[in-house]
C-alpha cells in the first residue's frame, strides 16, 4: 500500500463509552454528568413540586412562615488550605445555599464522618473553624452526628451540614425567573477557591498570593434585597464555576445569556495558574461569590449596594440575558468575537500541551 | 498580565487582520498543525475576524486524538492488573478504547492517577516500591524529552518498579504525508511552536524545499496566530515558499539541543499508526533496546494487542483539512464531547471538540464557517 492510499483509506473511529454502569468521578463535577444522574435516577424516584425546582434550597410554607431548607456534603483534599478548611466550607456553603434563596439563616446541623486514625488535632482544628464560621454567620449548630469508618474508607473527614432559615414575604428568587434584558452581576473575582485547592494538591506555588474566597454571603444578599425588588435569581457559582451556574439559569429560564469577557474579574495569579495548567477560570469553583440576575433598570443600584459590602467590593456587571440562543451561554471575547461558554460533561481535565 | 495581555490585545489583533485583508488578493487555504493552535482559533473566534478568502483548516496535531485505539487498550489492560498504578495526563483518561476508558477502570478499583509531569510518576514509584508504576506517555516532540528524562533517571537510579507505555508521534512526517496526498489542498502551514521550541525548525526547511510550500512556525496566542497568518499570506502573494519563525520568543533554528540529546538517548524513530489517519512511516518514537527494562509494552507483554476501530466517522478528512467538523452529519447531534464518535471530538484540542465547545452557535450563520 502506498503512503497516499494509507492516508486516504477508510476511517474508523471508536465507539463511545456510556457512563451508565458505574459512578465515575465526573458524576460529581456539577457538569452534564451530574445533571444526568439527577434526571435519570434521583428525580424519577423522588419527584415532587418542591424538589423539582432544583434551586440551591427548598422553600416551603410552614406554620405561617416561609422556611428555607438545604443540605450539602463537603469532601475536600487537602482538609486545610489557605483561606480556610473543610469546617469553614461546611458552614459557609450551607449558609450560602440558604442565602441564595433570600433566606435569613438560623440553624445548622452537623454530621461528621471520620476516618480511623485521623489525628485528634485535625478534628479539633476543624471544629474550631466551624465554631468561628458559625459565629461570624450568626447561625447556631443545634443538632449533629458522628460516625467513624475504617482506615481507607474515608478521606480524613467528610462533613455534612443542613441548614434552616426563614424567607421574608415577597422575596421570590429562582433560576427560572431570568428574563431577556436582565443584567448578570458577579460579586467579585472568580477561580480563587478552585485554584487554591489545586495548587495545594499539586504542590504548586503561585507566589503564595492565592487563598480560598470562602465566605458567608447572607449579609451581602440582605444588602442587595434592601435596594431592589427586581432581583430575579441568586446563585453561588461553586463546583463547575461561573459557566455551569449560568448554563443552569439559561436552561431553567429558557433564555440566552451573553457574557462580556473583559468585565469578568480574575486575579492575576489565578489567571496565570489557569494558563499554566490549561484550565479555563470560568469552570473553576468559587466558595464566596454570587451571581445575581437583576432587572436592567435596577442593575446599577444593586451593583452599588454590592460594592459597599466587603464581599461585593469587586462586583461587576458581566453580561446580559438575551432572547436569542435560549439555554445557551455565549461570551463576547476580548477580541470582540463571540464564543460559546458550554456546560462541561465532567470535570475539567488538564491538557497535555 | 505581562506576556499574555499584549498577545490578546484587540487593537493589535484588528490591525493584523486589516493587514491580512490588504495583502490577500485571492483565497488561500492554510492549516495550523497543532491542537493548541486550533483551540486558540476557536476559543477567541479568530475565524470570525479573518477575511472570507482565508480558510483555516485544522491539522492532526492533537496528541490525544491521534493516539491509536490499541495503545489505549494496552493502557487499560495494564491499569486493570493488580499491583499496578497507571499515571497519565488528565485528558487521556476520557479517551475511549475498544470497550472502556480509564475512568471506568478507575471506578472499578484500578489505580489510575493524573499528573502534570512524568517526574511526579517517578516520585510516586520511589515512595511506593511495592507498586508497579507505569507512566502512559503520549504527545508530540514537545512532551518527549521530559518523558525520556524520566526513563533515563529511572535507569540511573536502578528503579525496578517504574516503566513507560510510550506512544509518541512526530510532526514532520505527518506534514509530509498530508502534502504527499493527491487530495491535499493546504497551501501554507502554521508550524507547531511548542514542538519547534524543542526540535528547532531545520526539518521544516527540508519540507519547504521538497514541496515548495511556505511554513511559518507560530505561537499560541491570538496575536501570534494572526501574525503567522499574515506572514504566510505575504509569502503566498509574493510567490515565495520559505520557512519563517513568528514565535521568536520561544523558538530557535536549532531548538533545545539538551532536550534533543536526551530524547535521542532514550527513544528511536519507528513507524506509527495515527488514529483517524492510519499508518505513517517513521512518524513515531519508541523506547530503545537499551532501555527495554523500562518499556511497559514489553514488561507487561502487551506488544501483540491490536484493535479494530468499529464505527465510521469523517475524522480522516477533518484531520487532513478536507472537511470541516461541521460538514459531518453526526456533529453536535450523535457525536458530542460527552459522547465522542471519533478522535477529534475527544480532547478539547481536537478540531471537532473545539468547534463544538466554542463555535457551534455560529453553524449556518456565516458562509465562511
Amino acid at each position: 500500500m502506498t503512503q497516499d492510499a494509507k492516508i486516504e483509506g477508510a476511517l474508523y473511529c471508536p465507539v463511545p463509552v456510556p457512563a451508565k454502569d458505574a459512578i465515575l468521578l465526573g458524576h460529581g463535577s456539577g457538569g452534564r454528568m451530574s445533571a444526568d444522574l439527577l434526571q435519570s435516577i434521583l428525580l424519577p424516584a423522588l419527584r415532587n413540586p418542591v424538589l423539582e425546582r432544583l434551586d440551591d434550597q427548598a422553600i416551603v410554607d410552614f406554620g405561617g412562615s416561609r422556611l428555607a431548607f438545604t443540605t450539602d456534603s463537603f469532601v475536600v483534599k487537602p482538609l486545610f488550605f489557605p483561606g480556610g478548611d473543610i469546617g469553614t466550607l461546611a458552614v459557609n456553603g450551607t449558609v450560602n445555599d440558604l442565602a441564595m434563596g433570600g433566606a435569613h439563616p438560623l440553624f445548622l446541623s452537623l454530621a461528621l464522618i471520620l476516618e480511623e486514625g485521623l489525628p485528634m488535632d485535625h478534628l479539633r482544628q476543624v471544629v474550631e473553624s466551624i465554631r468561628v464560621a458559625a459565629a461570624i454567620a450568626g447561625v447556631a449548630v443545634i443538632t449533629g452526628d458522628t460516625k467513624v469508618v475504617e482506615k481507607g474508607s474515608g478521606d480524613g473527614i467528610f462533613v455534612n451540614t443542613s441548614g434552616i432559615g426563614v424567607v421574608a414575604p415577597g422575596i421570590e428568587l429562582s433560576a427560572d425567573r431570568a428574563r431577556p434584558g436582565d443584567r448578570v452581576l458577579l460579586s467579585g473575582t472568580i477561580g480563587d477557591h478552585g485554584i487554591t485547592i489545586l495548587s495545594q494538591r499539586e504542590g504548586l506555588e503561585f507566589a503564595g498570593e492565592i487563598a480560598s474566597d470562602t465566605a458567608a454571603l447572607h449579609l451581602l444578599v440582605a444588602d442587595m434585597l434592601r435596594v431592589s425588588a427586581e432581583i430575579r435569581c441568586l446563585r453561588d457559582p461553586t463546583r463547575g464555576g461561573l459557566s455551569s451556574t449560568l448554563n443552569e439559569i439559561a436552561a431553567r429560564s429558557r433564555v440566552g445569556i451573553e457574557l462580556d469577557e473583559k468585565a469578568i474579574p480574575i486575579r492575576e495569579p489565578v489567571q496565570g495558574a489557569c494558563e499554566m495548567l490549561g484550565l479555563d477560570p470560568l469552570y473553576v469553583a468559587n466558595e464566596g461569590k454570587l451571581i445575581a440576575i437583576v432587572g436592567a433598570d435596577h442593575a446599577d443600584q444593586v451593583l452599588d449596594a454590592m460594592r459597599k459590602n466587603p464581599f461585593g467590593r469587586d462586583a461587576q456587571i458581566v453580561g446580559a440575558v438575551t432572547e436569542s440562543h435560549p439555554a445557551m451561554v455565549t461570551m463576547r471575547t476580548r477580541l470582540g468575537t463571540s464564543r460559546i461558554v458550554d456546560l462541561l460533561a465532567g470535570d475539567q481535565l488538564p491538557r497535555i500541551c | 498580565m505581562k506576556y499574555l495581555d499584549e498577545y490578546r490585545d484587540e487593537r493589535i489583533a484588528r490591525a493584523l487582520v486589516a493587514e491580512i485583508e490588504r495583502r490577500a488578493t485571492r483565497p488561500w487555504v492554510l492549516m495550523e498543525i497543532c491542537g493548541g493552535q486550533t483551540h486558540t482559533l476557536m476559543r477567541f473566534g479568530i475565524d470570525e475576524l479573518l477575511p472570507k478568502g482565508i480558510e483555516m483548516v485544522h491539522g492532526p496535531g492533537c496528541p490525544v486524538c491521534v493516539t491509536p485505539l490499541e495503545i489505549i487498550d494496552k493502557a487499560i489492560d495494564i491499569a486493570s492488573r493488580p499491583g499496578v498504578t497507571l499515571v497519565s495526563y488528565g485528558d487521556m483518561l476520557r479517551v475511549p478504547g475498544s470497550k472502556t476508558d480509564l475512568f471506568h477502570v478507575k471506578a472499578k478499583g484500578g489505580d489510575v492517577r493524573v499528573v502534570y509531569a512524568p517526574t511526579e510518576a517517578l516520585k510516586f514509584a520511589r515512595a511506593n516500591p511495592e507498586r508497579q508504576v507505569v507512566f502512559f506517555a503520549v504527545g508530540f516532540e514537545t512532551t518527549a524529552p521530559a518523558n525520556a528524562m524520566a526513563v533515563w533517571q529511572a535507569k540511573r537510579e536502578g528503579l525496578r518498579n517504574f516503566s513507560m507505555l510510550a506512544s509518541h508521534v512526530l510532526v514532520p512526517p505527518a506534514i509530509r504525508a498530508l502534502l504527499g496526498s493527491r487530495r491535499n489542498r493546504v497551501q501554507g502551514f502554521i508550524g507547531p511552536g511548542h514542538v519547534c521550541t524543542v526540535m528547532g525548525y531545520r526539518e521544516y526547511a527540508d519540507l519547504v524545499r521538497e514541496f515548495h510550500v511556505p511554513i511559518v512556525v507560530g505561537g499560541f496566542e491570538p496575536v501570534d496566530l494572526l501574525e503567522a497568518i499574515l506572514m504566510l499570506v505575504r509569502q503566498l502573494e509574493e510567490g515565495r515558499a520559505e520557512v519563517e519563525n513568528q514565535y521568536v520568543r520561544s523558538v530557535t533554528y536549532q531548538g533545545n539541543l539538551h532536550a534533543q540529546k536526551i530524547l535521542a538517548e532514550v527513544f528511536e524513530v519507528c513507524d506509527r499508526k495515527w488514529r483517524g489517519i492510519g499508518g505513517i512511516p517513521e512518524s513515531g518514537l519508541s523506547i530503545r533496546e537499551e532501555y527495554a527494562d523500562f518499556d511497559a509494552d514489553r514488561i507487561f507483554g502487551t506488544e501483540g494487542v491490536t484493535a479494530d476501530e468499529p464505527a465510521e466517522c469523517v475524522s480522516a478528512e477533518v484531520l487532513q483539512g478536507l472537511k470541516k467538523p461541521t460538514d459531518c452529519a453526526a456533529f453536535g447531534t450523535r457525536c458530542t464531547p460527552g459522547n465522542p464518535l471519533g478522535a477529534p471530538m475527544v480532547s478539547s484540542e481536537g478540531a471537532c471538540a473545539a468547534y463544538y465547545q466554542y463555535r457551534r452557535h455560529l453553524v449556518g450563520a456565516k458562509g465562511g464557517f
